[in-house]
């Protein structure tokens, strides 16, 4: 039973963000790339559900360049069985990223469920998930708060104002997880000794038969946020305070 | 140029965002088609409320497998509606649905998509659309390539409610197939108390808390203001975590992204990661006893003092304007 989780590595939160000098792209250098933290959760699920059922192995892929194979490792330390590496250009965008992941998936398949996480925090796009499900002519559940594993599986999706949609779903299937899934790992440090050396198998985009696709969207032009004006500081007691700020917010910024 | 929304419902009534992207589509001087799914039977009354924004068409798909949601269900009727018509582009509010289903219609229709747009906007008989990216922190023009239909998905509050444009619209029912569905939803829990409330996501005023509210007892002071202007209650990372509030309830990159017209923040330091989901609001009020608080730097008003003091006398204030 194969059991496949995708990852994507993202800068950290932290990052400083830089425009590029074709204010078009991201000046990346110096940034320091870490595991998507959803999809630690997703990690963490594979692995979990590969403890309980025997036989199962966990395969991790990542679409990228060069640079994603370091969060291959971390997956890898967390406990993945295996790792690959699909060489995508830095251009690819959902559409693509999907597609190529959902043939790297179906090579060395057939899976039983694909773990992926709700949301990339460097795009934000929260689509290759249900596109790779699309792809795969596969059934999606994303934002996921909890996976019971029976002959189908029961899913609980959390949706507006905390509600919860629950789901009965077939597998093969891509489930998306969503924070508090589970408490994701640490890797232990012989473990991250022995990711180490653990081999990761390298797909081109030539070995997908996608040579020639592109994406389906690009950027014009990335900008930052406008500076917002200088914070006005109101002063006093707390009710002459009160009585200033309800006042700004009613006569000057309208919005009481 | 042939602009489809689809429009999202729920207890009878059309989404305000849904309703949002009509009143914008009504500006642009597009031909406009609306398009409704749900039970047979279910869909006359809801085509009638997008009367004030007069599409050309509203498109009514009713079928007894689209009477709960499903994404493989949904996202089949929408893309085949989006064929038969030859939209040019497919817009939808940004929301737990859409963002579900929408990337398979993207694929359904070989097409590139950009989700939780904060601006769209027609020009040259094309669609233009900025997305954030990084939480907030760089914003992106998405060049579209020419893709037919250019699909964008678009956050609540941001494009904001047009003025009205009465007409009525043509009705058409779709025969439509939803196809093989796998996965649909089999039962909605609400969670207690939370129901009838605005969502964080949709909701136009937002009161958010911090650690320094001590315990889950204290949000009631941000209840009671909240309560007074109509406004739903937040919470930063460390008062989630530390139990005062449900996760549903966090505001920030690993909670949810807002974008409300006003953000008041009580007793929140302003880490990057909460500034990530609140920074697109429009008017942001924080109060903390550290004049050196980072959310300041952010922020369009700002009071430093105690939150224990300042709430109870903002709440009393609040009352005398708002009727
Ligand atoms: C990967 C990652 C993801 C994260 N995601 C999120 C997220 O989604 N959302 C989020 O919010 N955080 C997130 N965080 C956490 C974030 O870094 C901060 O730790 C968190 O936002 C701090 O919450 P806080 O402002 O309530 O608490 P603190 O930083 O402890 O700030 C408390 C503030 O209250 C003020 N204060 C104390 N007493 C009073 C009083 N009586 N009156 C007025 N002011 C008072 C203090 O001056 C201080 O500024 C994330 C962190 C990481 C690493
Ligand atoms: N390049 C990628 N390689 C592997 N997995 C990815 C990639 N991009 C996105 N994913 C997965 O899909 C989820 C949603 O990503 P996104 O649609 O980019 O927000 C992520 O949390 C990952 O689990």
């Amino acid at each position: 039973m194969k059991i496949f989780v995708c990852v994507k590595q993202v800068p950290d939160t932290e990052t400083k963000i830089k425009i590029a000098g074709d204010g078009k792209s991201l000046d990346l250098a110096g940034v320091k790339w870490i595991l998507c933290p959803y999809d630690e959760f997703a990690v963490e699920e594979a692995i979990r559900f590969r403890e309980k059922n025997a036989g199962a192995t966990v395969t991790v892929v990542s679409a990228g360049p060069d640079r994603v194979a370091e969060a291959l490792r971390t997956a890898l330390a967390m406990g993945c069985d295996e790792a690959i590496h699909v060489a995508a250009p830095e251009s690819a965008d959902s559409y693509l990223n999907s597609k190529a992941l959902a043939r790297a998936i179906e090579k060395n398949g057939p899976a039983h469920i694909v773990f992926t996480g709700k949301q990339a925090i460097d795009d934000d796009c929260a689509q290759v998930h249900q596109a790779l499900a699309e792809f795969m002519n596969v059934p999606a559940v994303t934002v996921v708060l909890r996976a019971q594993y029976g002959a189908t599986i029961a899913v609980e999706r959390e949706i507006e104002g905390g509600t919860i949609e629950k789901y009965d779903v077939p597998t093969p299937c891509v489930i998306a997880a969503q924070k508090g899934m589970n408490e994701p790992r640490y890797a232990s440090l012989p473990n991250i000794m022995k990711a180490k050396k653990k081999e990761i198998k390298k797909l081109s985009m030539a070995d997908l038969d996608l040579s020639n696709a592109a994406a389906k969207i690009s950027y014009k032009q990335i900008t930052l946020p406008p500076e917002r004006s200088a914070c006005k500081m109101i002063e006093g007691d707390p009710a002459t305070a009160a009585k200033a700020l309800v006042k700004a917010l009613h006569e000057e910024a309208k919005v009481i | 140029m042939k602009v489809l929304v689809y429009c999202e419902h729920s207890n009878g009534k059309l989404k305000k965002g849904s309703l949002e992207v009509l009143s914008n589509c009504a500006q642009w001087g597009v031909e406009t088609h609306a398009l409704l799914l749900g039970a047979p039977g279910t869909l006359a009354t809801l085509a009638a409320q997008t009367e004030k924004f007069a599409p050309h068409t509203v498109h009514t798909a009713e079928h007894s497998a689209l009477a709960h949601y499903s994404p493989e269900g949904f996202a089949k009727v929408v893309a085949d509606a989006a064929k038969s018509l030859g939209a040019d582009a497919l817009l939808a509010t940004v929301s737990s649905q859409s963002k579900d289903f929408f990337p398979r219609v993207a694929v359904k229709l070989d097409t590139g998509m950009a989700s939780d747009c904060t601006s769209v906007n027609v020009a040259g008989g094309k669609l233009e659309a900025i997305r954030p990216m990084y939480a907030g922190k760089c914003s992106a023009a998405v060049d579209f390539q020419g893709a037919k239909p250019a699909i964008a998905t678009i956050r609540p509050n941001a494009l904001g409610m047009k003025p009205e444009k009465a007409g009525k619209p043509a009705v058409a029912a779709v025969s439509c197939d939803p196809g093989t569905i796998r996965a649909a939803v089999k039962e909605v829990v609400a969670k207690a108390g939370g129901s009838g409330k605005t969502d964080l996501t949709e909701a136009d005023r937002i009161v958010s808390g911090g650690r320094s509210l001590k315990n889950a007892e204290n949000f009631k002071i941000l209840e009671d203001l909240a309560a007074v202007i109509g406004a739903t209650v937040g919470a930063s990372r460390a008062a989630v975590d530390a139990g005062y509030r449900p996760h549903s309830d966090q505001v920030g990159q690993t909670g949810k992204t807002v974008s409300p017209t006003l953000y008041m923040a009580f007793g929140i330091s302003g880490a990057i990661q909460h500034l990530a989901g609140m920074r697109s609001s429009k008017v942001i009020v924080a109060v903390n006893s550290d004049a050196n608080a980072p959310i300041f730097q952010k922020a369009d008003y700002g009071v430093v003092g105690d939150l224990f003091q300042i709430v109870p006398a903002l709440t009393e204030e609040l009352k005398k304007v708002v009727h």
